[in-house]
């Protein structure tokens, strides 16, 4: 997929004098289409609102007296933690419609072409480029190759793996006659004992923290050491390799 | 072993109880297996027509007190369970017979009711060397119960050690001490764990299988559905704390006097799948919850290796020290973060001192 990619990119002189003005100086690349720039908001506000209900869930929350009937804190916690959860599941699987109908980039964080040579010789590029070890970044329409990796399994294959066995753990409450159950039983035949899953499911909470580390640090330092705009191209839709 | 030709109607009616009484019973026990209001006549009417079930209790590596749980049923009463409804033909713990009288009763009862009785099994067998850590009549376990599983028409795994192993197949499990279902594949198994099962699911299992003439509905684990279709958590009488964000988070603390949740005291009641906080223990009297102490996960698989007993995730000990889900996330967290800002550092390090040359490069990428 990734040889198609010259013909999947479009790149975009506007008839706009400001878009021209830029496009002549730089090239501009059309990059994310707007339901990508959707899912990416939509997806970054579920997965921070899952973190964070998610913690309160896995540790409690703080000592409060009083009648029970007066409060429901925790019931909302959970209510929006599970809420986030659907939203981030339909987002997913609009992920993978948009991989399937849209352009090359769209399947970018669905696989890692390991089996590429220049993917391997790119890597070691990208390696040496974050290890100030290279004088030029190289430039990379879509993710580059170090990019690849972390999109791929700290948050394509994570996300997945948070979905199945959050949508396993709810089956536990909706009971065994629910299609939670009957779609995500099959989790409790690999671990019999759920506690296991809700480690696991614990453990991926901070799998995803690192990515979003990760991810919003690579962003910044790109856009000002790279001189390309990860950043901009989730707010616009487009990339510019600037300078 | 005529008797195992009676029906339990025969034997209570000669024991002198009511029909009136033997109604009830019926009454009571279809009310306990949560069935609709005809059960109860189809209950009678079984018991009244079918004859006694035989069943075969075999002892392997355990402590008893799945059958010390048994004895103490109420309802049904264990008496009416074990000298009426089933012709408990073997068990090596109560039985009045000993010796080669006892072991005879095995062999006639296999070539008798080939293909008819159950076998209850408590304990599991070792097989590290050939089964020596568990020897019964001269026998390693594991023979007698591959012998009598031969025949048999189900089997049940009374408590957590025949289900999932429980503490003799703890790590490092010296005797290489195994589940009845590892064992035995070629028989339905119906796994009752508990460390004991609850005394009335064990009498209510039972009363299934002579009622209806087979086995319950087993879940995707092989546990009756009956009993263990819901968590502790789901029917614990404490749950509205838990809704409300009440937690005891002291063992002395004036929630844990209030009776608040103990899910951050480590109650694994959210995990656990058992019918204690509906049943309860000894009658109906209470279950660990109701007596401030959260749930060990005792019917759970390997709850002897899921780390703390207080705590509701578990522990990991891949890192060397033991650790929780939460100190490793953390610290893999912090290590990113420490990373990121190095890297940070250095960079801003690098362009302070490209500076003065940071404007001929630039000129030359463009």
């Amino acid at each position: 997929m990734l040889d198609k990619m010259p013909q999947g990119v479009t790149t975009r002189i506007d008839n706009d004098a400001a878009r021209r003005d830029r496009s002549v100086e730089h090239d501009v690349v059309d990059l994310y289409e707007a339901p990508m720039w959707l899912w990416h908001w939509v997806n970054a506000a579920a997965i921070l609102v899952l973190g964070v209900t998610g913690y309160f869930i896995g540790t409690g929350t703080a000592a409060m007296l009083g009648q029970p009937s007066n409060s429901l804190v925790f019931r909302y916690i959970r209510f929006v933690h599970f809420s986030a959860g659907y939203v981030l599941t339909v987002g997913f699987l609009l992920r993978i419609y948009l991989a399937l109908v849209g352009n090359s980039h769209a399947r970018q964080i669905f696989y890692v072409p390991l089996w590429r040579r220049c993917f391997w010789s790119e890597l070691w590029h990208a390696l040496r480029w974050y290890a100030f070890l290279a004088a030029k970044p190289e430039k990379h329409v879509g993710h580059n190759p170090l990019a690849l990796l972390a999109m791929f399994f700290m948050f394509t294959l994570t996300s997945a793996f948070m979905i199945v066995t959050g949508f396993a753990l709810y089956a536990q409450g909706s009971g065994n006659d629910s299609w939670q159950y009957q779609l995500f039983g099959w989790v409790f035949a690999i671990w019999p004992n759920s506690q296991d899953v809700h480690t696991w499911h614990h453990l991926g909470l901070w799998v995803i923290v690192c990515f979003a580390l990760v991810h919003i640090y690579a962003v910044i330092w790109e856009a000002v050491v790279s001189r390309r705009s990860i950043r901009s191209s989730m707010i616009s839709g487009e990339r510019e390799f600037r300078g | 072993m005529g008797a195992a030709t009676e029906t339990f109607y025969n034997v209570i009616r000669r024991q002198g109880i009511t029909r009136r009484s033997f109604l009830k019973f019926c009454g009571l026990t279809a009310v306990s297996l949560g069935l609709g209001p005809l059960a109860a006549s189809h209950i009678a009417n079984a018991l009244e027509t079918k004859p006694r079930l035989p069943v075969i209790w075999m002892h392997g590596l355990e402590c008893t007190c799945c059958s010390e749980s048994f004895i103490r049923s109420a309802h049904p009463l264990v008496k009416d369970a074990v000298l009426s409804m089933i012709s408990l033909d073997y068990d090596d713990t109560i039985m009045a017979a000993a010796g080669h009288q006892a072991e005879a009763i095995l062999e006639e009862t296999r070539v008798k009711y080939k293909g008819q009785y159950v076998l209850a099994v408590e304990g599991n067998p070792p097989l590290n060397e050939d089964g020596m850590f568990c020897i019964d009549g001269g026998k390693p376990f594991v023979e007698k119960l591959r012998s009598m599983a031969d025949d048999c028409m189900a089997i049940i795994a009374w408590g957590t050690c025949a289900s999932w192993g429980c503490v003799q197949a703890a790590k490092p499990n010296p005797t290489g001490a195994t589940p009845i279902d590892k064992v035995i594949t070629n028989k339905p198994i119906i796994k009752v764990p508990g460390c004991p099962p609850i005394a009335e699911v064990m009498t209510g299992v039972v009363t299934f299988i002579t009622t209806f003439g087979k086995l319950p509905e087993l879940d995707r684990q092989g546990r009756p559905k009956m009993f263990y279709s819901q968590r502790i958590h789901d029917k614990c009488y404490r749950r509205p704390h838990f809704d409300a964000g009440q937690f005891v988070e002291e063992w002395d603390d004036e929630g844990a006097r209030k009776g608040y949740c103990l899910y951050k005291m480590g109650c694994k009641g959210p995990t656990t799948y058992n019918a204690c906080s509906t049943v309860r223990w000894n009658g109906g009297i209470s279950f660990p919850i109701q007596s401030g102490h959260g749930c060990f996960a005792c019917p759970e698989d390997g709850f002897w290796d899921r780390g703390s007993a207080y705590d509701h995730l578990t522990t990991i000990k891949q890192f060397g020290i033991e650790k929780t889900a939460d100190q490793i996330g953390m610290a893999a967290a912090g290590a990113v973060g420490l990373s990121v800002a190095a890297h940070a550092v250095v960079t801003a390090a690098k362009r302070l001192t490209r500076k003065g040359d940071g404007a001929a490069q630039d000129n030359h990428r463009g």
